[in-house]
């Protein structure tokens, strides 16, 4: 992956606008979050090919970046994104990392279900 | 031909922390081991440092490591059962149960090397551990394998007391630390950190990780 470049993930979000596409989405603070710091409150979630409909997409932020995806009946939005890829399927990852490297949130959609 | 052992886990490194001593010492006496690895641990948080892994590249690489980290333990029978990382406790339990009794019967092990259920902090480790002792729940009592399990919670001695198995795998130290590095996306910064330690012969590090530490399971 490489550091987001906002127009380039904005030109790349609109592909994927108006048109059924699966959505990977996820956060997480890891499993061990609790065990290594008691005092810390373990949460996260993750939806794996959602199906989804999206009639806008939108980047925003300085670094770390936001995305907000509305569909007819709702948004689906995402915080701390840091890096991007275009996969050679036409897969389009975002990934926030944290200080240490490790994945703290994911946004990805696919044409095809992954 | 000697009697295998059986090491259940859900992730791929899971076998390499507390155990690759173990199955390397097994393995180096011509004791067949044989890993039943439940996921490709798709959903790890570790991309490598610096990050080389995606969300969506991560199961192939994990894939190749675990394949890597076999070699080197000399694990000749790898069981993958393509669940999903962190699912592991969303799916019938009893299914789960029955598929690993299946390779119980199928190989009638030594012993089993798993998670003690409730003592193991990820939910996918105590589920994992949970489904290895329902399976041998099913077996008479007699004929169970003797089971070993991990625990790492902070109420595990409390609960359970000082483990009852310890060995010392201060001689293949050198195959575990490999074994470790195997699993390159999840490990290379500790593993690095972890040599310098071992060098240094830090008491606590090296009481981590030189002794492996097991309680058996008591039906």
């Amino acid at each position: 992956m490489k550091p987001i470049q906002q127009q380039d993930v904005q030109r790349e979000l609109e592909t994927f606008m108006n048109q059924d596409v699966y959505l990977h989405l996820e956060t997480t603070n890891g499993a061990y979050a609790s065990h290594f710091n008691e005092k810390f409150f373990s949460a996260g979630a993750y939806i794996r090919n959602g199906l989804v409909r999206f009639s806008r997409g939108q980047i925003t932020g300085e670094g770390p970046y936001r995305i907000g995806l509305k569909m007819d009946l709702g948004w689906i939005y995402a915080e701390g994104l840091t890096d991007w890829e275009l996969t050679d399927n036409g897969q389009l990852l975002l990934a926030g990392h944290d200080h240490d490297g490790k994945l703290a949130v994911a946004l990805e959609l696919s044409h095809e279900p992954f | 031909m000697q009697r295998p052992v059986l090491v259940v886990f859900p992730h791929p490194d899971d076998e390499a922390f507390g155990v690759s001593g173990s199955i390397s010492k097994f393995t180096n006496q011509g004791i067949p081991v044989t890993y039943i690895c439940m996921t490709l641990g798709e959903m790890g948080r570790n991309m490598g440092k610096p990050t080389f892994a995606t969300r969506e590249s991560l199961p192939h690489i994990r894939r190749s490591e675990l394949e890597e980290a076999c070699r080197l333990a000399g694990i000749k029978d790898l069981r993958r059962f393509g669940l999903r990382d962190k699912t592991v406790e969303f799916e019938d339990q009893e299914q789960l149960a029955d598929r690993v009794l299946e390779v119980i019967k199928e190989l009638d092990p030594q012993l089993i090397i798993t998670f003690y259920p409730g003592y193991s902090v990820h939910p996918d480790h105590d589920a994992c551990g949970a489904a290895v002792i329902r399976a041998a729940r099913k077996l008479p009592e007699k004929e169970r394998p003797v089971i070993n399990c991990i625990a790492f919670a902070h109420n595990t001695i409390e609960d359970l007391g000082e483990p009852d198995v310890k060995r010392d795998v201060s001689d293949v130290i050198d195959q575990k630390l490999s074994v470790l590095q195997a699993h390159r996306s999840q490990t290379e910064a500790m593993v690095q950190a972890m040599k310098e330690q071992i060098d240094a012969k830090d008491p606590e590090v090296m009481g981590r990780f030189i002794t492996e530490k097991f309680w058996t399971y008591k039906w």
